[in-house]
């Protein structure tokens, strides 16, 4: 099963883990991802807002650029907020003549063209879920998520109506839960599972963001879940990486480990934590892993680059350095 | 011969005369298309002094056809057809153009409009010089009445007829009769004992001399014609011997297997392997669910049949055919309720303190499993604080478009049900409150007074994921509310999900059995939506209740006791007119290929095997023509519409564009071989 890949500017950094374990599970399971050549920005979740045409000629190139991997009509994106937009764009420059053409003529400019329903835009768990399916996924599990308490977490954007992920049920998405089922883990109830992570709202509004942040963490926590599984970087990054930051909002002391499903797919597969990203995540995985015999080895926190002081005066000799 | 043709116009008021110049019509009809002898323009075609024009002139000027140019033939055709009979001009003799629905309502261009006219009035003329005198017939009607679904409406239908005297087959799917008003406890806006009222007529549909009552059984299939159906039912398999069984209901208490009842109770409850789904069931005779009896599973047991006092127990008994002979049907099948589960966000199914609306009628009713007490999932606790979700699986996109017309009033009447048996605070989630027949209105106010809380909007989500103080451990219904303009949380110990009526599962092979046709949604198809509401397309097939769309109590009952008022005009009159508009096999020409046999949507062509060629059964056709254009050695014709009539009428719609070629000037039909 071959298919255009475009992992999107996360996967290259915060998201690492995801893409270092979606690439560590193709094999085994059978997937051919081709990236799509010379990539850019989706634009992520504010563009739109601000301008349009822009922001859909963004998006465009990239449909555009996949066009070039011949023979290959899916475009795979394991982020969901580049899938919801590659989504958007594509029915969009079928549908919204206007649009389409302004998005056309900058194509244009650079020697390109898109033309809706070309390519077919879906989410990595389709794909597992669908293409893989969960007899294959149970069949090559050898190491089964016995007795993790995971609860299954899909964000907002692979349920918009409209745009929802593959024939899942967009006000209760449950592929993810029954791929986790397959793979061993004990489901636990996540009422929350397709609830806002906040998106960038941290960064605007802290109170905001922590109080989203804190909903999700406090249902996994009241269902006693070992962690949290999502299949968005965005949503990883939220309740991760300002776990500890939320956590000192609200004078709570939650810890709930997140991880991509991808990672628990590697680790229902044998493959080694160490090959699927994990130990990178900042709310430690190790406990909840040693359930299923997993050994984590942490990454190295390398310590913090001394700040420099903005009012110091620059050293002799160091002058052009940021 | 030439005929002499009279040409009508109608004015339809303004209708048409607003868009068509109805005047220079009929002058241009008169002066101009060969064989119009008279053509007239008036008011209302249709009125008593319309039809009279016609008769007269039929009478004076020795008329021999006639064309009206009116409304669409599906309103006034009868209407014309009888003036020229009562002038003795044979009815098939007339033709009309529909002037009114395909040109003046949907044009704009007054010149356009009335060159179509012309052409649609030149088409008729032409076509109605080629038509040929029909003679319609007789049929007897079988007085006996078949009565498909035993629940308010089939009962309410069933006592009307046999009543009058007249014999009665009621068929219901389940055990016993009753259907879904059965299993409530109060009915709005009277507040009266549902089963107090229902249940004196169920035992009169069992006494009575008139009525058949057959309960487990289902009608496997209809031949015939109104008239003279012929139905075939199943008797399913009760494994208890009818004619033996006193109704004691030993065998019921001794019975050991207990089972979830999904049915009667709506799963909150049990009842035994062998069981009555309700002590004032009708009939009496219990039944033995197969699925669950031990003996079936296991081969031991036999508990019921070593206590029954009267040896009425058969464990080998098999299901019995019985074939009927019926004039008339009535259709009475009701609705299947929402199956909640498919919102999810409502979490029915899955947090325990959801309810269906079923379950909640279940609780409320004395003889219900909680005994009347309205009472959370673990049977003790009793609820603080209720919501009660409307618009469950209707008025939605996603599911039922529709409105399901009953769910708003007996929202009102669990608000009333809920505050005096527990003193809760109660909440409905309404998008808008549909009260609109007599005094609902009225109860509705008496709700609000009750102090049952309204929120209007739709609720977005059900969930026990708390996060605000006073949330821990209850249901949250996320909702926004348009009249406030603003989210709302509200916390609650039960929520009740008011579930849309949806047409049973196989109403579509119901209709292709009885031949009657479905709306999109699946509810039966009228004759008319307002002036035919009970009868079907199909002769003889009459529907009633909530088959036909949703309604309450009162709605369905008339409309039972409407289905019964047609039945017995039929079985009074006693005879039917059968449409001589109909297909006709030349057996010399048939080569016995059966292409039409499966073609034909009505069933009504058979095969002769001793002859080896096909039959069209008169009575059955409804003359649509299937088979006439299918049959590859054209040895079918159908009368009124000869291929003679059909490019005659085409011949006169291109009046114009002929006449340009000559006059009189013959269309060689293209590509049909003579």
């Amino acid at each position: 099963m071959k298919y255009s890949y475009y992992p999107g500017c996360s996967l290259e950094k915060n998201a690492a883990s995801y893409h270092e374990s979606t690439m560590a599970i193709a094999g085994p399971l059978g997937l051919d991802f081709v990236e799509v050549e010379d990539w850019n920005c989706c634009g992520a979740t504010e563009y739109h807002a601000l301008n349009q045409t822009a922001a859909y000629a963004l998006i465009a190139r990239n449909l555009a650029q996949a066009t070039k991997n011949e023979g290959l009509d899916t475009l795979v994106a394991p982020c969901s907020a580049c899938y919801l937009n590659l989504r958007k764009c594509d029915k969009y420059m079928a549908t919204e003549p206007e649009l389409a053409g302004r998005v056309s003529q900058a194509l244009a400019e650079a020697g390109l063209s898109y033309k809706g329903g070309t390519l077919h835009v879906r989410h990595l768990l389709d794909i597992v879920y669908n293409d893989v399916g969960l007899e294959t996924l149970q069949a090559k599990t050898t190491r089964p998520l016995k007795g993790l308490r995971v609860a299954p977490y899909y964000g907002c954007m692979i349920v918009r109506p409209g745009f929802h992920n593959g024939d899942d049920d967009p006000e209760y998405p449950v592929t993810l839960d029954r791929i986790l089922t397959a793979l061993g883990a004990e489901l636990v109830d996540f009422p929350m599972k397709a609830h806002c992570c906040g998106g960038h709202m941290t960064q605007i509004s802290e109170a905001t963001g922590f109080e989203l942040i804190r909903r999700l963490i406090k249902s996994a926590d009241d269902y006693e879940a070992d962690l949290i599984v999502t299949i968005c970087p965005m949503c990883q990054l939220n309740l991760d990486g300002f776990q500890g930051a939320m956590n000192r909002h609200f004078g709570t002391s939650y810890h709930i480990p997140v991880l991509y499903f991808t990672q628990l797919i590697g680790l229902a597969l044998g493959l080694a934590p160490r090959d699927l990203g994990v130990g990178s995540e900042i709310v430690s995985a190790k406990e909840a892993l040693s359930k299923i015999g997993a050994e984590v080895e942490e990454a190295e926190v390398a310590t913090p680059r001394q700040r420099r002081d903005d009012k110091a005066l620059p050293m002799p000799g160091r002058r052009g350095e940021g | 011969m030439a005929e002499k043709v009279g040409v009508y116009i109608c004015h339809c008021g303004s209708n048409i005369a607003g868009m068509v110049d109805v005047e220079g019509l009929a002058r241009w009809a008169g002066a101009n298309l060969e064989d119009v002898t008279v053509a007239r323009d008036y008011k209302f075609m249709c009125s008593s002094l319309g039809q009279e024009l016609i008769e007269e002139d039929i009478k004076k000027e020795g008329l021999t056809r006639v064309v009206v140019g009116a409304c669409s033939p599906h309103l006034h055709e009868k209407t014309f057809r009888k003036a020229c009979a009562n002038a003795g001009l044979n009815p098939y003799l007339m033709q009309m153009a529909s002037l009114r629905e395909q040109i003046s309502w949907v044009s704009s261009d007054k010149d356009k409009a009335t060159e179509k006219a012309k052409a649609l009035i030149s088409g008729a003329v032409r076509r109605v010089i080629e038509q040929e005198e029909l003679f319609a017939s007789e049929a007897p009607v079988n007085p006996n009445t078949l009565v498909v679904g035993g629940g308010v409406t089939g009962i309410q239908a069933a006592l009307e007829l046999a009543d009058a005297g007249y014999h009665v087959y009621l068929v219901e799917r389940e055990p016993s009769i009753g259907g879904h008003m059965a299993q409530f406890d109060k009915t709005f806006p009277t507040l009266d004992c549902s089963a107090c009222i229902l249940t004196p007529k169920m035992s009169d549909v069992g006494q009575h001399e008139s009525i058949t009552l057959l309960s487990y059984a289902e009608v496997e299939e209809v031949t015939g014609y109104v008239g003279n159906f012929h139905a075939r039912i199943r008797k399913r398999a009760r494994s208890v011997k009818e004619a033996d069984c006193t109704g004691c209901g030993v065998c019921i208490e001794k019975c050991p297997k207990k089972v979830i009842d999904d049915v009667f109770e709506a799963g909150l409850g049990y009842r035994k392997a062998i069981y009555r789904p309700f002590p004032q069931a009708v009939p009496k005779y219990p039944v033995i669910d197969r699925e669950a009896c031990t003996y079936y599973l296991k081969g031991t047991c036999k508990a019921c049949e070593k206590f029954c006092p009267t040896n009425a127990i058969d464990f080998e008994q098999q299901d019995s055919f019985l074939d009927l002979d019926v004039g008339n049907v009535i259709l009475a099948t009701g609705f299947d309720m929402f199956d909640s589960t498919r919102l999810p966000q409502y979490g029915y199914g899955r947090l325990a303190n959801v309810f269906s609306n079923l379950e909640f009628e279940r609780m409320c009713n004395a003889a219900g499993p909680t005994d009347g007490k309205v009472v959370l999932r673990d049977g003790v606790t009793t609820p603080e604080s209720i919501a009660i979700v409307h618009c469950v699986g209707s008025r939605d996109k996603k599911h039922n478009p529709y409105c399901s017309a009953v769910c708003c009033m007996a929202a009102l009447k669990f608000g009333h049900l809920a505050i005096e048996k527990t003193g809760a605070q109660v909440y409905s989630f309404y998008i808008d409150m549909r009260t609109p027949h007599k005094n609902y209105e009225e109860f509705y106010d008496r709700l609000l007074a009750e102090g049952m809380q309204f929120v209007r909007g739709r609720v977005a989500e059900v969930t026990d994921a708390a996060r605000l103080p006073g949330e821990e451990g209850k249901l949250i219904v996320q909702s926004e509310d348009t009249l406030a303009g603003r989210q709302r949380r509200t916390p609650v110990d039960m929520v009740v999900l008011m579930g849309a009526l949806e047409p049973r599962h196989d109403a579509r092979e119901t209709a292709l059995k009885f031949g009657i046709s479905c709306s999109m949604n699946g509810w039966f198809t009228e004759r008319h939506p307002k002036l035919d509401p009970v009868a079907t397309m199909t002769d003889g097939v009459f529907i009633a209740g909530v088959c036909q769309g949703p309604k309450d109590i009162p709605d369905s009952v008339a409309q039972g006791a409407a289905a019964a008022a047609r039945v017995m005009a039929m079985i009074t009159k006693g005879t039917v007119l059968i449409e001589p508009v109909v297909a006709t096999i030349h057996e010399e020409n048939c080569s016995g290929c059966r292409i039409c046999n499966n073609l034909c949507p009505y069933n009504a062509i058979t095969f002769l095997e001793d002859k080896g060629v096909s039959y069209v059964n008169a009575a059955l056709c409804k003359g649509c023509g299937t088979c006439v254009a299918a049959c590859p050695a054209q040895a079918i014709s159908g009368a009124h519409f000869s291929n003679e009539q059909i490019f005659s009428e085409i011949e006169g719609l291109l009046y114009d564009a002929i006449s340009g070629n000559g006059a009189g000037h013959k269309v060689e039909p293209a590509g049909v071989p003579a």
